[in-house]
This record gives structure tokens, C-alpha cells and sequence, in this order.
């Protein structure tokens, strides 16, 4: 099976140094690098009934945004310099559709961020990052 | 800021209410609306008498109808009951269609507007005039109902309008006119009819038993928390009514999303705490339990002292049941619609848990409670039914009724925000879709919230249950002809679904 790399990101424009660490891994291992956007939604949720009805319009909306701001630049600049790189946006759960990304792309190494908060905010609040780590089915690079 | 400035239009328009509240109007509407409004009743609730009790024909319309359905459907409520259950719990949903509304949201919502005061309020009425037996019917009438509930919204998904922006819209509205056409050339025009009829009952009952009844019955639990007569709000009920409305209006018109997403938060955690207080209640009088089961089915075969004898008994639960989860009615259909399936007899196994938690599991509660604690009472005022459940958890905890006043307050709440989606549904279905027709059904929405807590309701009431009651002629006389739709899709599926060629995702296609 071919190797391949997950990197979780936020955002494009903002530093992203675990962006950047996939990137040089994946400049010189030469492995295809999924880039993913998750979309923090949940299939548990209460909503009301025009909630309801226009979900599937700001479903599409969502998309779109994050195709535009963040997943589409990242890729063109990663193809520009000659990486294998391909576009993953998907509602859910930030750290199990990471997971579950992972185990359906066969990715060997998921690389994600962490956002630095303090020990107790990330109690009160959960961290996805630390929650991957807890999770997770493949090896995590946790870039400081 | 548009907002501000619609808030401040309507807050203008609210103030202009109370004025004439306080004139008696309630009194000349109800002179003015009694003659229509019984006659109204009196057609759909006429009755005939069974021993010393009038049926009416309603109920049997109902029931029939869902007993019918179980057994076309071969005990569909029971034989798809598991596979709702993993539905609900997303294990066949495709990963890749994440952020759509999912079955356990479509569940969600349509259940936020059938729990409510029908679980409270009503039960203890029923359980007081037919004693611990109605309960019996009651279930059996819940299970019944299950069917009713898995034709409607399979339907109601079926025949939804999907529109080119993404939006959908769907309720019996749709399957009424598009199915029935669909049937034949000679039943497009009952169809088309019947759609209409729904569509008029359905803003009826919108106004009414949505919305009025709703306003009517939180403020009575408010005043008496604070106090009863003495309260300070004993007769403020347009002041209550104003609120409420600006609230509702905020959501509605103003579009304040946030009001409704808090709201439809804090109701399902209510509910939760409503059923936790029921079994520590139960809990606590845990000896007086197997006395309670025995009078629950003894007393659903002999009447001692119940009017009209086990005919009595049966009436009260049947009824209860019906009121409280709208099996047939058509509401829910319109609410389940919003689902993303390309199966739509999968959202039909998924409405099976509505009566089933609405009434088979909250229902029960609340009668259990009444029972265990003995606070069931013959002679009972029907339209005091939050008072006895209140006092029934009073029994055993003290500070229980401020409790429920907020849940009484929010179920009314969440409830009118369904029924005021299901009623502009049924309007726009008829008068088209501009913000003109639709601002002309919400103001008059709002203002039948106001009306609804200061009047007496008397004939007023009467009418509104008559008008969601009366959703259920044309609907389930629709259904009927639509059965063997139904009947096809259900086949078809449970046969890929018995051959495993259902696809399974995530943790749960390692599950048996």
C-alpha cells in the first residue's frame, strides 16, 4: 500500500506550522498529502424546523466557503511547488472525521496543530488535538 | 438595522393589544366566533353513544385507521423498531454526506412539537376521569399510533417539493395532491381537494391548538406557581401574552435564530429532567409500583365508578393518546420531511420512536406519578390538568412545580415555533410563497398568542382542537389510497435490508 499523509488544518492564511512541517515531509518523502478541512457539525444536534429546511442550502453554503477561503489556495500553492496534494472538506466531529479520514484514505500519519491554550481551557472546552491523539487508529505528529 | 426597526413595529403593535384586552373583547369574540366555532366542533367531534359514553367518531377515525395500518403494514411498529434504532444512531449514514439533516435531527425536531402539555397537562386528566386504567389504553393507542406515524412521513418524504435554491417543503399538503395524482387521473381532483382541506385545518389548528391552547395553559401554570389568584400576574394575561408573542416574534419575523436554537436546546433537556423526576418519584413510592401495574390493567377491563364504565376507561386513553402524539393528524409529516435520505421509508421507521417516546414512554410517566402518589381525582376540572401533575411531583418534591412552570413554559414555547412552521407550511401551500402572504400568517400568528392568554377560551378551545382533530379526515382518507405506495417502498427496502445490501459505515459496519 502506498503511503500517504493527513494534515488537519483551520485555516489558510493564518500561520500554520503544521502545515508547513507536512509539507516538508511531504517535499522530501514524495507522499501524496490529503489535506482536510473539518467542518465542526454534529448529527446529534436540536435544531427547529427552519433549521431544517434550509440545512441543506448552508450545507452547500459551508462548502463552498471553505473550498474558497481555506482548502483551494493551500492546494494550488502545495501544487506549485510540486506536491501531490488533494482537498478533503467533511462535517463532523473535528477529531473523529480526522480519524475516520484517515482510516478511509489509508493515510500512515495524521499531522495536526495544536492551538497552545492553556491546560485548563482545553478541560473546560476539550482540545481536538488532544482528543485525536486519545483516538486515533494511526500514528499523530502533534506540531507545536 | 431592519431587525430593530420590525422589533420596534411589532413592539408598537403589541401595545395596542392589552388596550382592548382589558375592553372585554375576549368576551365579544367569543360571542362572535361561538356559533362557527361549535358548529365547527360539533361536526368533528359529533359522536355517537357507545353504553353511557359518546364516542367521537373522530377518535374511531384514528384509531381504526392505525390499527389498520399495523396489520397492512404486519406489525411494522414492532418489526422495524431495531432498525430505527440504527438509523437514528447514524449507521447507515454515508460520511461523505455529513452536515445534511440527519434522521436523529429530523426525530428531534418533529418530537419537540408533540412533547409538550399533552404529556402533562392531559394525561392527569385522563388518568383522573378514567382512572389508572386509561393508562392501558393509552399505550395501547401509542403503539398503534407508531403506524399511523410510519405511513405519514415515509409519504411525507416521498412527495416533498425540493427546490432549486436547496430548500425542501413537504407535509401531507404535498403527498395529498402530488400522490393522489400520481394514483389516477379520477383522484387528482380528491387529492387536489383534500390538500386544501388539510392545508385550511391545518392553520386552524395552527392558531388554535398550536398556539393558543399553548399561551393559555403556560400562563395558568405561571400564575399559580406564583400564587394563584394572589399572583401579581392573575390578570396580566396579555401582559404574559405580549411577551411570549414579542418573543416568538423575535424568532419568526425577526428571524432571531438564536432564541429558537437555545429554546430547542433547552427543551429536549427538559424533557430529560422532567422524565428524571418522574422515576425518582416513582422511585420513591417504589412499593406502591406492582399495585399500580395491577390497577393499571384490572382497571382497563372493569370500571368502578368511572363514567360510562370500561367503554369510559378506553375513551380517556384513546383520547389522550391522540391529543398528545398526532398520529394521523399529518403535523409531524410536515416536520420529517426536511430529512436527506433517497429511502424515504427509512424516515418512516425513524417516526416510529415519536409516539413511542411521546407517548408510550412520557405519558406513562407522568400517569405513573398521578397513580403512585394518589393524586388522581375524579372530580377533576379538565382544563386544571398542569395543576394536578404539579401537584402529583409536589407530593414528593417540594420545589418540583417551579420546575415544571419552566418546562411547562418552554414545551409551549418550542411547540408554538413548530406549529407556527407547519401552519405557515399549509398557508404559503395555499396563498402562495412572498414575504407579503408571509408576514400577514406570522403577525396573525402572534396575535393569536396574546389572545389566547387572556381570553376565557371556552368555545374558543373547542374550536382549535376541533381544527387539528379535523387534519386527520383528509389526511388518513388519503392515506388510504396511498398504501400500496408505501406498501412497495417498504418491500423493497426491507428486502435489500434482509439481504444485507444496505450499506453499513464507520464502527458500525464491524457491528452485527
Amino acid at each position: 500500500m502506498s503511503q500517504v499523509l493527513l494534515v488537519g488544518t483551520d485555516c489558510s492564511n493564518c500561520s500554520n506550522r503544521a502545515l508547513d512541517y507536512a509539507k516538508t515531509w511531504a517535499k522530501t518523502s514524495g507522499l501524496r498529502l490529503y489535506v482536510a478541512h473539518v467542518i465542526e457539525w454534529s448529527p446529534f444536534s436540536f435544531n427547529t424546523p427552519q433549521e431544517l429546511e434550509q440545512r441543506h442550502k448552508r450545507r452547500e453554503d459551508e462548502l463552498d466557503r471553505a473550498h474558497a477561503q481555506v482548502i483551494d489556495p493551500i492546494i494550488e500553492e502545495l501544487k506549485a511547488e510540486g506536491i501531490d496534494a488533494q482537498g478533503v472538506i467533511r462535517h463532523g466531529h473535528p477529531a473523529e472525521t480526522l480519524n475516520e479520514l484517515a482510516n478511509e484514505l489509508g493515510a500512515t500519519n495524521i499531522i495536526i496543530g495544536r492551538r497552545g491554550q492553556s491546560a485548563i481551557k482545553a478541560k473546560l472546552f476539550g482540545s481536538a488535538t488532544s482528543t485525536l491523539v486519545q483516538i486515533a487508529d494511526h500514528p499523530v505528529t502533534v506540531v507545536p | 438595522m431592519s431587525i430593530i426597526k420590525a422589533g420596534f413595529a411589532l413592539f408598537a403593535l403589541f401595545m395596542s393589544f392589552p388596550a382592548l384586552a382589558e375592553e372585554g373583547i375576549d368576551s365579544k369574540i367569543d360571542t362572535a366566533v361561538k356559533p362557527f366555532a361549535d358548529a365547527v366542533a360539533a361536526f368533528v367531534f359529533s359522536s355517537f353513544p357507545v353504553g353511557d359514553v359518546q364516542i367521537p367518531f373522530v377518535l374511531v377515525w384514528l384509531v381504526s385507521g392505525a390499527t389498520i395500518f399495523t396489520l397492512y403494514f404486519r406489525f411494522i411498529n414492532f418489526r422495524a423498531f431495531r432498525h430505527g434504532f440504527q438509523l437514528v444512531r447514524g449507521d447507515y449514514s454515508d460520511p461523505t454526506a455529513a452536515g445534511e439533516v440527519t434522521h436523529f435531527q429530523a426525530l428531534a425536531t418533529a418530537l419537540s412539537g408533540t412533547v409538550g402539555l399533552g404529556n402533562i397537562a392531559g394525561v392527569a386528566v385522563a388518568v383522573s376521569l378514567g382512572g389508572p386504567g386509561a393508562t392501558f389504553w393509552m399505550i395501547l393507542a401509542g403503539l398503534l399510533g407508531m403506524s399511523s406515524k410510519f405511513v405519514e412521513c415515509t409519504l411525507g418524504v416521498k412527495y416533498r417539493n425540493e427546490y432549486t435554491d436547496g430548500t425542501v417543503s413537504g407535509g401531507p399538503m404535498y403527498y395529498l395532491s402530488k400522490g393522489l395524482a400520481e394514483r389516477s387521473d379520477k383522484l387528482r381532483v380528491l387529492g387536489k381537494v383534500l390538500a386544501v382541506l388539510f392545508a385550511i385545518f391545518c392553520i386552524g389548528g395552527s392558531f388554535g391548538g398550536g398556539n393558543m391552547f399553548q399561551a393559555n395553559q403556560s400562563f395558568q401554570q405561571v400564575v399559580s406557581v406564583t400564587g394563584g389568584d394572589a399572583s401579581w400576574l392573575a390578570d396580566k394575561g396579555w401582559l404574559f401574552g405580549t411577551v411570549v408573542a414579542a418573543l416568538v416574534g423575535l424568532v419568526i419575523i425577526g428571524g432571531i435564530q438564536g432564541i429558537a436554537r437555545v429554546t430547542s436546546k433547552i427543551v429536549p433537556f427538559m424533557a430529560v429532567v422532567y422524565v428524571t423526576a418522574g422515576l425518582v418519584i416513582i422511585f420513591f413510592n417504589i412499593e406502591q409500583v406492582p399495585a399500580a401495574f395491577v390497577s393499571i390493567v384490572t382497571g382497563a377491563f372493569s370500571a368502578d365508578g368511572i363514567a360510562g364504565g370500561v367503554v369510559g376507561v378506553l375513551f380517556q386513553g384513546f383520547k389522550r393518546a391522540a391529543f398528545s402524539n398526532e398520529a394521523g393528524i399529518g403535523s409531524a409529516a410536515i416536520a420529517h420531511s426536511a430529512v436527506r435520505t433517497n429511502r424515504p421509508v427509512t424516515e418512516g421507521f425513524v417516526a416510529l420512536y415519536e409516539p413511542f417516546i411521546d407517548t408510550v414512554v412520557v405519558c406513562t410517566i407522568t400517569a405513573l406519578v398521578i397513580i403512585v402518589t394518589g393524586t388522581w381525582d375524579p372530580s377533576v376540572d379538565p382544563s386544571q390538568g398542569v395543576a394536578l401533575t404539579s401537584s402529583a411531583f409536589e407530593s414528593t418534591l417540594s420545589w418540583f412545580p417551579w420546575v415544571l412552570t419552566l418546562a411547562v413554559v418552554l414545551f409551549a414555547f418550542s411547540t408554538m415555533i413548530s406549529w407556527s412552521y407547519y401552519g405557515l407550511k399549509a398557508w404559503t401551500y395555499l396563498f402562495g410563497e412572498s414575504m407579503i402572504t408571509d408576514i400577514v400568517y406570522k403577525l396573525l400568528f402572534l396575535f393569536f398568542v396574546i389572545a389566547g392568554s387572556s381570553m376565557k377560551l371556552g368555545s374558543v378551545i373547542d374550536f382549535s382542537d376541533a381544527m387539528i382533530f379535523a387534519m386527520a379526515f383528509p389526511n388518513m382518507l388519503g392515506i388510504y389510497f396511498l398504501l400500496p405506495v408505501v406498501k412497495k417502498e417498504l418491500n423493497e427496502y426491507w428486502a435489500d435490508y434482509k439481504a444485507g445490501r444496505l450499506q453499513k459505515f464507520g464502527k458500525a459496519a464491524n457491528r452485527p
